[in-house]
């Protein structure tokens, strides 16, 4: 599909025809797009679209098979990032290019001078750095090592690397993926900064809102195909999404929870801390069958602590574990698996699957020790196959086939075997932490109604998660983790956004105490 | 223990500890420059082997001694260059392309040698480099003798030390090659070539494991034998995790070593050697190496992309 073209002699950047293929996989089929002078264009689509794919080939880290990139009316030699970059082309990609051991202000030199200089210009970059910084509102110390910073430092230093270049095009590869909401907001706002000098901004996104805040034209993609190409100042949020997935999304229904037995139950349990992760502090718990309870909280309170303990990696320092009314006399992964509880890991890559395996393999990972997987000590390949084979169908895990690593996978087809692999062993308890995290919209919808189906098959489900409308929209009853405490037991609907955020602040326990 | 006293207060024994120290120093350096990197060098016991007798041999055919260190160096280069090419392009993986190298160079060594002295049983012997007079240092007492009596290749052997530490942190191409060890999509984001800076770390630094090799031929012992390489490029490995992959930090573990060292050869002539198998004295400088290993390298930080081949464009 053609798009609209900038004015003539404002077009800083053009793709024409860009097909990239991976094997079977047509990652980009035909993409052709302009980008103006001083216009945010946002990238659209689902996880897999192949918006990265196509950004990798502007930036040289891909070789496109067919199509060609034109910088400033100049042809892009393909698979240059040097080339790229001399032409000011920038990115920032989804997972940080930096060395950690180094400073800020080594990753950003780097590369910029002939490698046979004999000395760094630290000083003179020092200066420029600290001037970009303070024209960008981008807050960064020169001099820390990178090792040391938060996510949000980390970007900024990115976008420093491109700036310090001088960037004429910044390619920005879903950067609010890994932000807070205030840091998104001042993301925004350098960015806002940088079009008002005249920089032209690529933003990838799967993220609506954040589309229609920050861009003024949305391109869409889907399976590699650009699909959709429209002013933000025309749209809504709903057309985009509709374009996006190729169908109307409906909500996650939310029918009305028939509360069952407690399946599970902490009292005054209390775990170690481990390094700066608090640990559980005297938490009494319940988690009911045909019910989901949803744990609100700002990342980092306790959280990983509670989802070891129920995942069996973490055992009680005090308190006792109830599960069915009784104290299991062994607490290990082996045992709570034993017990029937499910675990969806808040990190699917490190945690839930294991990259170099096959889907095959990861598909059993839980359930590998006994029938129908293995027999007598001796696994059943075809028998584990069939699992898989099963999972991906019913679960529709877009995916060459099971013999493929998973690390091929994008994200929501990796959480979506996830979810398969639990669901499929008919879990009693259901801990899901984070389970939408970076997935997009179809995956989300599609992750929740699951979750929503296994509690109305009589499930308990514990939803942990950071994005309080997650919680709010699942939960049949809500609690809040500070610093390693619960809150009481809130029905849905009893607090508003405004109090529950209070509570997640830590104001309110000490009453409860 | 007065007997380790009178050890620790002769000029020889702070002199053999330089001596000895010097061709650790060199391979050791050689070995960081490819961690660095990001590639881990096992071929570094080889290429000392092909060191020692590129350069004896090169002066035992005629040439003069610092055209043996060169010719070291080059051979040194080209096994790095092979281990360059099979590791870095290829992606193989380190540590058996590393052994290979190791076997391959040190059998390429002992084959030559054989092909080029067919007949000999006492190993012949050349003209090594001699003690470097330095006028007022070398002639003040002790001093003299224990510091400044060594010869013009362990002056360049701490030399390099300088050279190393100031390339690695004080330059554009140090930057980039530290970079490639620890992440190498940002070099490759940058627009370097981390497959390039990769392959000059290894040729660089086999080039100089070569000649801390000669050192052994050429400035230690004046003639080639079979076995005298003896684990030393085994030992700087170690000494690179020693170090933290620090230029200084090795030097200091490579001086440990060599005091080990120096000092169970001259406790073996006391009254302890007397009483106790001399194979127990051997032993200390690899007890002692390993206790200070265990000590110093708990907090060490490895350079994060060691052994991962980088491929361009892989998902």
């Amino acid at each position: 599909m053609a798009t609209q073209d900038p004015a003539q002699g404002d077009t800083v950047l053009r793709l024409s025809g860009i097909t990239k293929r991976f094997g079977a996989l047509t990652a980009n089929d035909g993409i052709s797009f302009a980008l103006a002078r001083g216009e945010v264009v946002a990238l659209l689509g689902e996880n897999g679209a192949g918006k990265t794919t196509l950004m990798n080939i502007l930036f040289g880290h891909y070789t496109a098979d067919e199509g060609s990139v034109e910088v400033f009316g100049q042809p892009l030699p393909p698979g240059q990032p040097g080339a790229a970059l001399a032409a000011g082309v920038g990115m920032v990609h989804q997972h940080f290019t930096l060395a950690d051991n180094m400073t800020v202000l080594e990753n950003i030199l780097l590369g910029t001078e002939p490698l046979w200089r004999p000395r760094l210009g630290r000083p003179a970059a020092r200066r420029r750095v600290r001037a970009l910084a303070r024209d960008f509102g981008l807050a960064v110390r020169p001099d820390a090592r990178v090792g040391t910073l938060s996510v949000g430092e980390r970007q900024r230093v990115e976008i420093l690397k491109a700036l310090y270049r001088d960037a004429r095009i910044l390619i920005l590869d879903e950067p609010t993926a890994v932000l807070t909401p205030q840091e998104a907001e001042a993301l925004f706002l350098t960015l806002r900064k940088m079009v008002a000098q005249g920089l032209s901004v690529i933003f990838i996104s799967h993220k609506l809102h954040e589309v229609m805040a920050i861009a003024s034209r949305v391109l869409v993609l889907r399976h590699g195909r650009l699909v959709g190409e429209t002013a933000t100042a025309t749209t809504t949020r709903h057309a985009l999404a509709t374009m996006m997935v190729g169908a109307e999304i409906a909500a996650p229904a939310a029918a009305k929870a028939r509360p069952g037995n407690v399946l599970l139950r902490l009292e005054g349990v209390s775990t170690a801390p481990q390094g700066s992760r608090p640990g559980l502090r005297d938490v009494d718990l319940s988690l009911r069958a045909g019910q989901i309870l949803g744990l609100a909280g700002v990342s980092g309170n306790g959280q990983g602590a509670l989802a070891d303990l129920l995942s069996g990696l973490e055992t009680p320092v005090s308190g006792e574990l109830r599960i069915a009314g009784k104290a299991p006399a062994a607490w290990s992964p082996r045992e709570a698996l034993a017990a029937r509880i499910g675990r969806i890991p808040e990190d699917r890559h490190r945690t839930g699957t294991i990259a170099d395996f096959s889907l095959t393999e990861n598909a059993v990972l839980e359930s590998y020790a006994h029938a129908p997987a293995s027999r007598r000590g001796w696994m059943d390949w075809r028998a584990a196959r069939r699992d898989a084979e099963a999972i991906i169908a019913k679960y529709d895990v877009r995916c060459p086939g099971p013999e493929t690593r998973i690390r091929l996978l994008s994200g929501g087809n990796m959480q979506k075997l996830i979810l398969g692999r639990v669901l499929e062993a008919a879990p009693r308890i259901i801990l899901a932490n984070q389970p939408v995290r970076g997935l997009d919209i179809g995956a989300v919808t599609y992750v929740q109604k699951q979750l929503i189906a296994a509690r109305d098959g009589g499930a308990a489900v514990l939803l942990i998660s950071e994005d309080l409308d997650e919680i709010l929209t699942l939960s049949d009853v809500i609690r809040v983790i500070s610093d390693g405490r619960l809150s009481l037991e809130f029905a849905r609907g009893e607090k508003t956004p405004a109090e529950l955020g209070q509570w997640m602040a830590g104001q309110g326990f000490d009453h409860a105490a | 223990m007065t007997e380790i006293l009178d050890i620790l207060i002769s000029a020889s024994f702070w002199a053999a500890v330089l001596r000895i120290a010097s061709p650790l120093i060199f391979a050791t350096m050689g070995e960081l420059i490819c961690e660095r990197a990001g590639v881990l060098n096992l071929g570094i016991e080889g290429i000392m082997v092909i060191g020692a007798f590129a350069g004896w041999m090169t002066v035992y055919a005629g040439g003069g001694l610092w055209t043996g260190v060169a010719v070291a160096m080059l051979a040194g280069m080209a096994f790095g260059a092979l281990h360059g090419l099979l590791t870095v392009p290829f992606g193989l993986s380190q540590h058996v392309v590393g052994l290979g190298i190791t076997m391959l160079a040190t059998s390429s060594a002992y084959y030559a040698y054989r092909l080029a002295l067919p007949e000999v049983t006492n190993p012949p012997r050349i003209a090594p480099f001699q003690p470097l007079d330095i006028p007022g240092l070398s002639d003040l007492p002790w001093i003299g003798q224990a510091l400044f009596s060594q010869t013009a290749l362990t002056w360049a052997a701490f030399a390099c030390v300088a050279v190393v530490t100031f390339v690695l942190f004080r330059t554009p191409l140090g930057l980039a090659l530290r970079a490639a060890g620890e992440n190498p999509h940002a070099v490759e984001a940058q627009g370097l070539s981390v497959g390039a800076i990769r392959m000059g770390a290894v040729i660089v630094g086999s080039g100089l494991m070569a000649v801390g090799g000669a050192f052994l031929t050429m400035s230690a012992f004046s003639s080639f034998f079979f076995e005298m390489v003896n684990g030393r490029g085994w030992i700087c490995i170690a000494l690179v995790v020693f170090g933290a992959w620090k230029p200084g930090k090795a030097l200091l573990g490579a001086l440990l070593f060599a005091g080990f060292d120096a000092l169970q050869v001259r406790l073996q002539q006391t009254g302890m050697g007397q009483i106790v198998p001399y194979q127990v004295f051997l032993m200390i400088p690899y007890l002692l190496s390993i206790l200070a290993l265990v000590l110093m390298s708990r907090r060490a930080e490895v350079p994060a992309a060691l052994m991962t081949p980088f491929n361009r464009g892989e998902r």
